[in-house]
């Protein structure tokens, strides 16, 4: 049988890939269906949960005090940006007022805690696209920021420092002074990472008109944080439903123009100059005073008290064993983590536990788009919508 | 939006009841009007909610209508929140808002994962955080927290098996209440 060329069969079918879940480009356990015409992508179908702990489920079962180190374990490199959304949950169920100096603290902490993930994020994202030494940089600077950590709360990443009635513990001597320090310092690296970054055209190739969101489709994603601003969208929580003391700072919102991942790059280069600006303002306003709610029924007696009154070790024991009832209610609480908005959805239910706790992570909403951004661009570029997006798996997968 | 709208409301949209907590807007819907309350929202001129933060679902056991599937609504024109809950039971079919907010694809999906409440017309309902093949919905409040299956690699059959879960200690729970306050 002689077949004739017209004949045959010459359809073509897309090429699919399996992007991940071991790839170092993947930001973690992403796995990525690809289905590739050439080298462009046609559809890419994240698969999440591969990282999937039923951190909400375990929370149900834990008391208000114990649930509260499971939000340093979601979004792992910015760790007391989600304690302290969840303890304003707690604090708004509970109508627990506190002091002021614990504000104070609170942001100074939620600075560092920015600047420590967008230098991940922007190192990360230029180690993706090829660009390795900022990466080391970054993480030298990130180093000096856990020391931080460490120093207030004994943990360089898992802190659980922010809690419900104000912070753990006062902040020990000397740590302004090294802050100020560091804050006189860093400015210097950070333009020493712009140098390398922002003129390179080979970054710049790489990054201008890739995975643009306009406006109106950005809002349509519900995206958050830096994702929005970079469509031109001024929306930081911070400035728009100030929480802490953020009200009464002075700082700039950066915003983009063009919704690419260029954009997206300088504002995060330029929060993290805001977010210094920040903490400077703020260890000026730090003045002496309580760290925490003077309610024992909330948070624990200091030390000395316990050495001197038997009231003081009952609600020691009583605090740590049985924990503090919540009253029943409901809330939605959000605050601008550095990845966007994240939010607690808190029900209590008058018990000591939480009758649910939904964890509203900004990354679990940026990666659905990852379709419609990654779409007709090359594979490529896949890993750099990844990375702009500045996808953590903790936070997603929960 | 304010609370004098919010009253309004109350006389255009089909609402089973609404309330305002520490600043928080909350309205109650059938699921057979939550289509209709939520374009309302989005595209009232003076509601403009279009951003939908997230979609949670809640298990109140032993209530007649059991799942909740809670809608969180953001307006950055106005600077306001809202949520709308609607309340189903197992069988229940909720309309899938995809057409409408196409991020809730994916929390709409969550929520048919952990607690089985189906959504109608939703265009690609698969499982989204728990293993494939799982069977069960883990976030219902009748789900062991310890689960029903254990998965390890087994060296002699070379591959990853499941079996069910063999707990050397029954998972514990304990009640902190005081005997003397707890109600019985």
């Amino acid at each position: 049988m002689i077949l004739k060329k017209k004949e045959l069969n010459r359809e073509l079918k897309n090429f699919t890939i399996n992007f991940g879940p071991q790839h170092p480009a993947a930001h973690g356990v992403l796995r990525l269906i690809l289905e590739l015409d050439g080298e462009v992508v046609k559809r890419a179908d994240p698969h999440i949960g591969l990282l999937h702990r039923g951190t909400e489920k375990l929370i149900e079962y834990k008391t208000y005090l114990q649930a509260l180190p499971y939000f340093d374990r979601l979004d792992y490199v910015s760790m007391m940006a989600q304690e302290h959304t969840y303890s304003l949950a707690v604090e708004k169920l509970g109508g627990i007022k506190i002091p002021e100096r614990a504000k104070v603290i609170r942001v100074i902490f939620l600075e560092i805690t920015r600047i420590l993930n967008h230098l991940l994020a922007v190192g990360c994202h230029a180690m993706d696209v090829g660009a390795m030494t900022p990466f080391l940089w970054a993480f030298e600077e990130r180093e000096k920021l856990m020391e931080f950590y460490e120093r207030v709360s004994g943990a360089r990443m898992h802190a659980a420092y922010i809690r419900p009635g104000g912070v753990s513990a006062d902040i020990p001597l000397g740590l302004l002074d090294d802050l100020y320090l560091f804050a006189s310092q860093f400015n210097t690296r950070l333009d020493e990472i712009e140098e390398m970054l922002t003129g390179n055209r080979i970054w710049k190739e790489r990054l201008v008109d890739i995975g643009v969101v306009t406006a109106k489709n950005a809002i349509e994603w519900g995206f958050s944080g830096v994702m929005l601003r970079g469509s031109g969208i001024a929306w930081d929580l911070r400035k728009t439903q100030p929480y802490e003391v953020y009200n009464t700072i002075s700082f700039d919102i950066p915003v983009g123009s063009n919704g690419d991942c260029y954009d997206r790059y300088l504002i995060r280069v330029e929060e993290m100059r805001q977010s210094l600006k920040i903490i400077v303002e703020t260890i000026n306003m730090l003045q002496p005073g309580p760290v925490k709610t003077d309610d024992y029924k909330i948070s624990p007696p200091s030390r000395l008290e316990m050495k001197n009154s038997m009231e003081a070790v009952i609600h020691h024991f009583k605090y740590y064993t049985e924990g503090f009832v919540v009253p029943h209610g409901e809330t939605y609480s959000a605050t601008e983590a550095p990845k966007g908005e994240f939010g607690v959805y808190l029900v209590s239910n008058n018990t000591e536990k939480p009758y649910r706790c939904k964890i509203k992570a900004p990354g679990f909403g940026h990666l659905q788009a990852l379709d419609d951004m990654s779409k007709n661009h090359m594979i490529a570029d896949v890993v750099t919508i990844i990375g702009t997006q500045d996808i953590v798996f903790g936070e997603i997968d929960r | 939006m304010n609370i004098k709208n919010l009253k309004s409301m109350e006389n255009t949209l089909p609402l089973i009841s609404y309330s305002i907590v520490n600043d928080e807007k909350s309205i109650n819907a059938s699921h057979k009007n939550l289509l209709f309350i939520l374009t309302y929202l989005k595209k009232h001129i003076n509601c403009q909610y279009h951003l939908l933060t997230c979609v949670s679902g809640i298990d109140i056991l032993n209530s007649q209508y059991r799942f909740g599937v809670i809608y969180d609504l953001l307006s950055v024109v106005f600077n306001s929140r809202i949520r709308v809950k609607i309340f189903v039971n197992e069988v229940t079919l909720v309309y899938s808002v995809v057409p409408l907010f196409k991020n809730s694809n994916w929390w709409e999906r969550e929520v048919w994962d952990l607690y089985g409440v189906y959504f109608q017309n939703h265009p690609d309902l698969r499982r989204i955080l728990t293993d494939y093949g799982f069977e069960g919905y883990p976030m219902r409040k009748d789900f062991p927290l310890s689960g029903y299956v254990e998965v390890r690699y087994d060296s002699s059959k070379k591959k990853v098996v499941v079996e069910p879960i063999e707990l050397a200690q029954e998972f514990r729970s304990f009640t902190y209440e005081t005997p003397w306050l707890s109600e019985n």
